[in-house]
């Protein structure tokens, strides 16, 4: 694909395509350097596609700044491809303004109070539903409750117990030596004790749960959400928070504090494996140590904390499942950032709790 | 058309199964160059199996598939890879990426298969929507369009790299007449302007009349017809008889 300049016109020769035009936008980076020329003799070209006619759009705009330019003689076949891809008059899109730095932060901040707000109007409105719900069952379907308890519950029990019992076997291993160094070695129960029952048995659960049943109810809420599910149940005038999120919410009440016992003792039994086989403490002493340490009010404390788990966990998933947009891809976004966020929220709301304690 | 145009594709007895189920059973079709061929048949009857089938989206069972004289079913993936970038395809649910706008959507064959510079390569997408009417939705994300729009994105995409042959799956099926008698102009226009090979999923009677240079019909797995639109409303088929009778009011 030839191009020169003779008698102040630029003549272009042979195929204009994807594949020329690079080459001859580079030559004619150096040609124009030396010459102006006036008009572009098209006559030798012998085909052009897409590529080549916006090219040549390029080529007017840029001379039409340095003086008049006469595009002369393409044979008909061209001329026809080049009136049908021609850009020239087509009027300009502007994309939407991108934001600056500060006015990202600025924007976001917004938007975090705005979805605060929403978000505990969702709160409120499963708060009601779920009080309604305990007396009237209408709205929801027959069996929800229980399948949501079997899920929501029984189906976390083995990975609660495996997670539980390498947390508390780490613990105890982890103390073991140091305790041994002072002859501590019964200290292990109440150590143990203390760690699982006010933090570890608690959050574990929580992140647990939030992994496993949290992202779960933010994609089924995105998906119902994106494939028109939500609308489907408004039309049937039901409440799609009481007929999907309410059995979630009582379900959860119910089976978080069983799971969160459940990890305490699982967690106590690793330990224990340690406490007796590497540091010699008697098994009646361990237990009885271990009961001994543990007030009413740590057991109060850690059983209610993990229920507003539960409920942070239950509320965030489904303000992320409801508030989707988009098409497939929102359903994704919404799964993550509800794990993201209840991981998080339950972490702030665990650093509260511990003032508790003081 | 004279005996020694040389066809451009030829699939010779091809056999398509999803799992036990066959669903093609031995088609044996040419593709002329710079002919408009429209596939023909009842809903679920494979139309979309053999386009599939043809563009190696789903291994064919047994049979042939020639493009310019070669057989590709057993082709080296990059080899087959430089036939398909001359080569378009408009999936039937659009398939348009929904994680990127419009505008990124058409743009990324144009991105990643030449070496054209940034400001070409924004005349070409902005053209090629404006081909489809799509101008407004340049900016938009696929989420954010109607189906009719999502299509015409979609097939602003196949035809951003001026592909020789071009295959496309319903173009019009949710479009309103007038939308859809321009795309039929655009698809005449790309044949005659650009000498476009072009095959065409199409139900809508009034689109196979204007567009149409021969027409294939499919039932039961088998080729009924192939052969122009007046040889078929000729040839005493019972099938094709009573689609272009409903199809009639
Ligand atoms: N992925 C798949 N697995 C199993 N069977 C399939 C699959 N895709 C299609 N089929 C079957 O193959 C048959 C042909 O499907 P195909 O999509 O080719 O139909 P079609 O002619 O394009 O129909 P339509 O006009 O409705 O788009 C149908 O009976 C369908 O059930
Ligand atoms: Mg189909």
């Amino acid at each position: 694909m030839p191009c020169k300049v003779v008698n102040n016109s630029l003549v272009l020769e042979g195929v204009l395509d994807a594949k020329t035009v690079p080459v001859v936008m580079d030559k004619l980076g150096h040609i124009l350097k030396q010459h102006t020329p006036t008009t572009i003799d098209m006559a030798a070209v012998t085909s052009i596609d897409s590529a080549g006619v916006a090219f040549l759009d390029e080529l007017q705009v840029r001379l039409a700044k340095k003086g008049v330019l006469i595009f002369s003689g393409a044979i008909p076949e061209v001329q026809a491809v080049i009136d049908i891809f021609t850009t020239i008059k087509l009027p300009v899109q502007v994309p939407d303004r991108q934001m600056g730095f500060f006015e990202k932060i600025g924007d976001s901040l917004v938007m975090a109070g705005g979805n605060f707000y929403d978000a505990l109007v969702l709160a409120s409105d499963i708060y009601y539903w779920s009080f309604v719900g305990l007396f009237n069952r209408k709205g929801q379907r027959k069996g929800a409750f229980t399948q949501q308890g079997v899920q929501l519950g029984a189906e976390a029990l083995p990975i609660v117990a495996l997670l539980s019992f390498i947390i508390g076997f780490i613990l105890s291993l982890q103390s073991a030596v140091q305790l041994r160094n002072f002859g501590a070695n019964v200290f292990i129960a109440d150590l143990l004790a203390v760690t699982m029952v006010r933090e570890m048995g608690p959050i574990m659960t929580a992140i647990i749960v939030a992994g496993r049943s949290g992202s779960a109810i933010a994609s089924e809420i995105a998906t119902m959400q994106v494939t028109e599910e939500i609308d489907a149940l408004k039309m049937m005038a039901l409440t799609p928070v009481r007929y999907v999120v309410v059995p979630k919410f009582l379900a959860i009440t119910i089976v978080m504090p069983m799971l969160v016992a459940f990890s305490i003792l699982v967690g106590e039994i690793g330990g224990g494996l340690i406490a007796i086989g590497y540091l010699e403490v008697s098994i009646s002493t361990f237990i009885q140590r271990s009961i001994d340490i543990i007030t009413f009010k740590d057991l109060v404390i850690s059983l209610g904390k993990s229920t507003v788990f539960a409920w942070t966990i239950v509320i965030i998933g489904s303000y992320f499942g409801f508030q989707v947009k988009g098409g497939a891809e929102g359903v994704g976004k919404a799964t993550t950032s509800s794990v993201v966020i209840s991981i998080f929220s339950v972490i702030v709301l665990d650093a509260m709790f511990s003032l508790l304690y003081l | 058309m004279s005996m020694d145009t040389k066809p451009i594709i030829s699939v010779n007895g091809l056999i398509a199964k999803y799992g036990e189920m066959t669903i093609l059973d031995g088609i044996t079709v040419d593709i002329l160059p710079g002919e408009v061929t429209v596939i023909l048949g009842g809903s679920g009857c494979g139309k979309t199996t053999l386009l599939k089938n043809i563009l190696r989206l789903h291994e064919p069972f047994a049979g042939s598939v020639k493009f310019w004289d070669k057989e590709v079913l057993n082709m080296e993936e990059h080899e087959f890879g430089e036939i398909l970038k001359k080569t378009g395809m408009l999936f039937q649910n659009g398939a348009l990426l929904n994680s990127i706008s419009i505008y990124e959507n058409v743009s990324i064959p144009l991105e990643l298969h030449t070496k054209l510079p940034r400001e070409i390569i924004d005349r070409i997408i902005r053209v090629k929507l404006h081909l489809v009417n799509l101008s407004e939705a340049t900016y938009k994300f696929p989420s954010e369009l109607s189906g009719g729009m999502k299509k015409r994105a979609a097939l602003a995409r196949a035809i951003a790299m001026d592909p020789q042959i071009l295959f496309c799956d319903e173009p019009s099926a949710g479009l309103d007449p007038l939308t859809s008698a321009s795309l039929d102009e655009l698809i005449l226009d790309l044949k005659k302007q650009l000498n476009m090979t072009i095959v065409i999923v199409t139900h809508e009677l009034a689109s196979i009349h204007r567009i149409a240079d021969k027409i294939i019909f499919l039932d039961g797995g088998k080729m009924l017809f192939c052969g122009t639109l007046e040889a078929a409303k000729k040839a005493g088929i019972a099938a094709i008889d009573t689609f272009f009778k409903v199809g009639q009011f």
